[in-house]
């Protein structure tokens, strides 16, 4: 027997903000998507040319810049999507395997 | 005391507009709408309104100027007309959704095609569910009020929803007609200056407009049905205090000699006044015969509309629109499902007429009872509805 | 209630005659709606306009049918519209013509008043244009009385501005002056 598939909302009606706006700032911050990865990007400082093209181009704005110049991912927001390996012009990053 | 001042419909329109202070204004010139843009554009660049006029290139970017500033927290008046108001379908839902306070006027035309520039109310009936507050005006002097009405609703924060004022093109736009014009001092505080709690502003940063996933879309609909719905109490309010103040009443369904009547004309717009004139004739033949007009739109007034029909045995619906496909004008189904759930309805015939531009006389209307009874009495017309005047061949 | 029909050609002035004898009537505290057969402006194609007085605000708004009074803007319209058309027994048809009222008198049905008026050499004197809505009327208020001639004069100043409403008086006077009656 199949169960019954609830379709819950997240958020009474009562409770929305007007015209269904978000009042609070930056409020993706919220939201991790870190957890979302299966494959990490590992950036190889020796290759990396400090382009900066990763950072552009991680739909999360998860590269970072680090002290050195060079670009490192903040993995509460890197979700391991890979775009930033595809587009780096040194083949500066690797995706590993997240470990369980 | 007001000014009584002959002067055509468009003008006493922008002259409210510039009376309620407007901010911004931006539109695209569609007949018969112009007239109320070209003096409102007059008046600002005479320095006789301090606002910001935007020259678009089409009526979607007309409306969605009117989305920007409203959303910027200023206060919005644009018009327009059929395509013109076609051309903004998608954005209507957005400002609705959005809870922005535009006030537009529609100056109603036909829709295209064959292309018509005159007069029906197939340009707003296509945009019936657009979540606007929707009234309908009879005469000049209601045009002018319409608009200082609007903006005070528009403005309640209890409300805090888009405006449409339907004006009857060319029929109302374009008639010279004694209007009473108020002094601003006289209006007073019965306009409430524009304040907007939710607005997007560099120091307190807010997101309007996001995704409404599947679990909230449902919820964000409701808000704006509840505001919608609720609105009626404020526009009811704001009729009242402009009759306590001004002295002049309105009502979202107004009657016309409905005492005792077995028959009732149902209307809206500028033909009302002309249905008005039928029902004397016919009064003074001896015929029980009344008149009831909607005022309000949308909300549906339902309550007082089951109020104003319950001792009619028969309504004769007036539709200025045909819905191609339908079993009737959509003011027909409107009436139809509003009494579907009473024990005791009375009969309901469906009326499309004046249909672009096509002149709606007082023959009409008689023609139209008289067709009535004659389906009450010998049964229903084959068709749900009847198209008055058609040539057949 | 009194309904009057205008017949004029595109940029003619029908309709501006229409809004300045409307504006002149709700002046002396009537009720007045002025308006016209609306459509696409087009130079030189045939025009009506209307306007419907009354004591007080009328339940009326359909077109004119059976006007009281008709105004013909351009004689050229006889031959190809038939002006008379519903026109009341015993009403009045105001024609800008350069015939006299014999000419016009035994073509028309027997019961109607007829003025006519030379509106276009008048306004080609004074307004150098053949422009001729204000000077039919002057044939129409001298005819048929349906304002002052005073009440003209603000809305004549509103539609025109200073100086132009000073020629238009001009002409509308020499046209009131110069109206034969039958
Ligand atoms: S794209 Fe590659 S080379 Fe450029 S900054 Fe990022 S890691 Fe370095
Ligand atoms: S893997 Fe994707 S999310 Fe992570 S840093 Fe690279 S581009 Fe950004």
């Amino acid at each position: 027997m199949a169960e019954k598939v609830e379709k819950r909302a997240i958020i009474g009606w009562r409770n929305l903000a007007l015209g269904c706006a978000i009042l609070e700032p930056g409020s993706s911050m919220h939201l991790l998507t870190g957890t979302w990865r299966l494959q990490r990007p590992v950036v190889d400082p020796e290759k990396c040319n400090q382009c900066g093209l990763c950072h552009i181009y991680c739909p999360d704005l998860a590269m970072t810049k680090t002290a050195a110049g060079t670009y490192e991912p903040d993995l509460n927001y890197c979700k391991g999507c890979g775009i930033c390996a595809e587009e780096c012009p040194k083949d500066a990053i690797t995706l590993v395997e997240e470990k369980e | 005391m007001p000014t009584r001042t002959p002067m055509e419909v468009s003008i006493a329109v922008a002259k409210a507009v510039q009376q309620a202070d407007v901010d911004v204004i931006a539109a695209y010139p569609i007949t018969p709408q112009t007239h109320i843009v070209e003096h409102l554009s007059e008046l600002v660049a005479n320095g006789e309104l301090q606002a910001h006029f935007m020259n678009v290139e089409s009526e979607h970017s007309a409306i969605s100027a009117m989305v920007g500033a409203a959303a910027a927290g200023a206060s919005t008046f644009t018009a327009t007309s059929s395509q013109g108001l076609a051309l903004m379908h998608e954005i209507l839902f957005i400002a609705a959704s959005l809870r922005l306070p535009i006030v537009m006027v529609v100056a109603n035309r036909a829709l295209s095609g064959p292309i018509s520039i005159w007069n029906d109310h197939s340009d707003i009936m296509a945009e019936r569910d657009i979540g606007w507050i929707q009234v309908f005006c009879e005469t000049g002097q209601e045009a002018y009020d319409a608009i200082l009405h609007a903006f005070r609703v528009v403005r309640d924060p209890n409300v805090v929803l888009p405006m449409v004022v339907n004006i009857d093109g060319f029929n109302l736009t374009h008639v010279i007609e004694p209007i009473y014009l108020f002094e601003q001092e006289e209006l007073g505080d019965y306009l409430p200056e524009h304040r907007q709690s939710l607005k997007l502003d560099i120091d307190h940063p807010i997101t309007m407009g996001p995704v409404g996933i599947p679990e909230v879309y449902t919820e964000a609909k409701k808000q704006v049905e509840d505001a919608l719905i609720n609105s009626k109490q404020v526009i009811l309010a704001a009729w009242q205090e402009f009759g306590r103040r001004f002295g002049r009443a309105y009502a979202p369904i107004e009657t016309y000699r409905v005492e005792d009547a077995q028959i009732l004309l149902m209307t809206m717009g500028v033909i009302s006044r002309t249905a008005m004139g039928a029902v004397d004739r016919l009064r003074d033949a001896g015929k029980p015969v009344g008149l009831i007009r909607c005022r309000l739109w949308r909300p549906f007034p339902l309550p007082e509309f089951r109020e104003a029909v319950r001792q009619a045995s028969i309504i004769a619906v007036i539709d200025r629109h045909i819905s191609l496909g339908a079993h009737s004008g959509p003011v027909g189904q409107e009436v139809r499902s509003a009494l579907y759930t009473l024990p005791n309805r009375p009969q309901v015939f469906d009326f499309v007429l004046g249909l672009g531009g096509r002149d709606v006389t007082v023959h009409d209307f008689l023609e139209i009872v008289e067709l009535a009874e004659q389906y009450a009495t010998q049964g229903p017309p084959e068709s749900e509805y009847t198209l008055i005047g058609l040539r057949e061949v | 209630m009194i309904e009057i029909r205008f017949h004029g050609r595109g940029g003619q002035g029908a309709v501006t005659s229409c809004e300045i004898l409307s504006m002149a009537i709700i002046e002396e505290g009537r009720y007045a709606q002025g308006f016209a057969s609306f459509g696409p402006e087009r130079r030189g194609a045939p025009v009506l306009a209307f306007v419907r007085a009354g004591d007080k605000a009328l339940k009326l708004r359909e077109q004119v049918y059976e006007p009281d009074i008709v105004a013909v803007l351009d004689p050229t319209l006889l031959r190809i519209v038939d002006v008379t058309s519903g026109l009341k027994e015993n009403g009045w048809l105001i024609l800008n013509t350069k015939k006299t009222l014999a000419e016009h008198k035994p073509k028309l049905r027997s019961d109607l008043n007829l003025a006519v008026v030379d509106a276009t050499t008048i306004s080609m004197d004074i307004l150098h244009a053949p422009i001729v809505s204000v000077s039919i009327l002057g044939g129409l208020v001298r005819a048929t009385g349906i304002v002052e001639l005073n009440s003209l004069e603000k809305p004549l100043l509103k539609r025109f501005g200073a100086l132009l409403a000073r020629r238009n008086k001009e002409a509308l006077m020499q046209a009131y002056w110069n109206t034969a009656m039958a």
